[in-house]
């Protein structure tokens, strides 16, 4: 069993044996645990992309425990469906990604902005730097948007984004996954973050997955294949909630 | 890049998606993971660093570098702002990715270009209470970075020693969180990831 503490990479913990505080300067009280850590070796591009200071616990001002208010003008019914972006059909298996924006005390976040994006069936981006040599889908571009409904329900259509290489080291290869980005009701809640699919045989080998050490934690990145999700006839389904953290004490108003 | 030996044996083993795998079972926190290179056609949208249009009565520019642990700049960033209006009031108005170019909804976004530079046109914020500076609340995501670093960027006008949060700060890092005003009256507040000049980030 590891625990989320430990370290596998044989890299010493440089916060752990952080600098002493300066004088006169208040001790500062532990900080919320977020997951994953910054510095994880596997991961290289993490190597000077890291803080290596400790985070400071910020006096409760007005502006972190509130967030951006989007609205219907600030998106379209159609930026779920994104096999109904173009003129003809994406190739590749077609999937609907549903589930739940919840916070920390399992309250549905209604009226919140969920976004994804992700690669097309060949795991291929519309990036200029994605030089990897699969196809681009004219007809797949692979970046939705949707509001959450009143019980905190978000829906994408879209196609199964597939596998790519990167340059991580000899032969990596990312498991397939989704990116998402959520708001929350608080600046505190914002999370980018990646959904895998269930059974993936590249979870034991892809370090930004492994970079959460603790695997009850891994396994909350993972949808579960869903039948009610799934569309007699037409596409299966999968299931992913979303927890967001760091929600603020003073509530915001309900809407 | 990095010499460091590469391992590409299994980083641990357990078994995964059993059939009857239910989301989120345990109800946690969703973990964070990196924003990745390819954000750049999904999240960067029109309008979306400009919280008022540029050149308007009292907008100010706040731009500034992203720079790395090497004080390279990072070409593959994206950074958020979210802030009071200019009277010190949170707004509640939606509409930042239709921006009508009158309604401020206090969030931008700017992804960073190939030299790790961005900038946002806004207004200065007032100050969000009695005990408190304005300033600006601050995301920065980016490929390498498994989660987004947090910080506050405050305006050189202000006194610091009014602001709370500086008291919870060696004196010697205050500098990373002030804007330096230019002289052609733009707000310039770099970001260091890490290193010498590392940016104070918050936990929240």
């Amino acid at each position: 069993m590891t625990t989320p503490h430990d370290r596998i990479d044989g890299r010493p913990d440089r916060r752990a044996s952080g600098a002493e505080p300066e004088p006169g300067v208040r001790p500062a009280p532990e900080p919320p645990r977020r997951l994953p850590e910054f510095d994880f070796a596997a991961y290289r591009s993490t190597e000077l992309r890291s803080p290596r200071q400790p985070l400071v616990i910020p006096p409760s001002g007005a502006t972190e425990p509130t967030g951006p208010v989007f609205g219907v003008a600030d998106v379209h019914p159609l930026d779920a469906d994104l096999t109904a972006q173009h003129v003809g059909e994406p190739l590749g298996e077609r999937i609907v990604v549903g589930g739940r924006v919840l916070d920390e005390s399992g309250r549905p976040l209604r009226g919140q902005l969920v976004e994804l994006w992700q690669a097309n069936a060949a795991g291929r981006y519309p990036h200029k730097a994605d030089r990897h040599p699969a196809p681009l889908d004219p007809n797949f571009t692979g970046a939705g948007r949707c509001l959450t409904d009143e019980e905190g329900r978000y829906r994408f259509v879209t196609i199964k984004p597939g596998a790519y290489p990167w340059g991580n080291h000899h032969n990596a290869w990312r498991p397939a996954h989704i990116h998402f980005s959520l708001f929350g009701t608080a600046f505190t809640q914002r999370l980018v973050t990646q959904m895998y699919f269930p059974g993936d045989p590249l979870f034991a080998y892809d370090p930004i997955f492994n970079s959460v050490r603790d695997e009850r934690a891994r396994r909350r990145m993972i949808a579960g294949f869903d039948m009610d999700t799934t569309v007699s006839e037409w596409a299966l389904g999968y299931r992913w909630d979303i927890v967001l953290g760091g929600a603020s004490a003073t509530p915001t108003e309900d809407r | 890049m990095s010499t460091r030996p590469m391992d590409t044996s299994p980083m641990n083993t357990w078994p995964i998606g059993a059939e009857g795998d239910t989301p989120n079972p345990d109800g946690g926190l969703t973990p964070s993971q990196t924003v990745g290179p390819f954000f750049g056609y999904a999240l960067p949208f029109a309008g979306g660093p400009d919280l008022v249009p540029p050149h308007t009565p009292g907008a100010i520019r706040v731009h500034g570098t992203v720079y790395d642990g090497a004080g390279v700049p990072v070409p593959d960033a994206v950074v958020e702002i979210w802030q009071a209006d200019a009277t010190g009031r949170i707004p509640r108005a939606p509409g930042s990715f239709a921006r009508d170019g009158v309604t401020f909804t206090g969030w931008g976004r700017a992804a960073v270009d190939r030299l790790g530079r961005y900038a946002f046109s806004t207004v200065r914020p007032g100050a969000p209470g009695a005990d408190a500076n304005p300033y600006l609340a601050m995301s920065v995501f980016a490929r390498g970075m498994l989660r987004r670093v947090v910080t506050r960027v405050y305006f050189p006008e202000d006194d610091r020693h009014a602001d709370p949060l500086f008291a919870l700060v060696p004196a010697s890092r205050h500098e990373t969180l002030i804007a330096v005003r230019e002289e052609s009256g733009s707000y310039r507040f770099d970001v260091h990831i890490q290193g010498e000049q590392e940016t104070v980030f918050l936990a929240v």
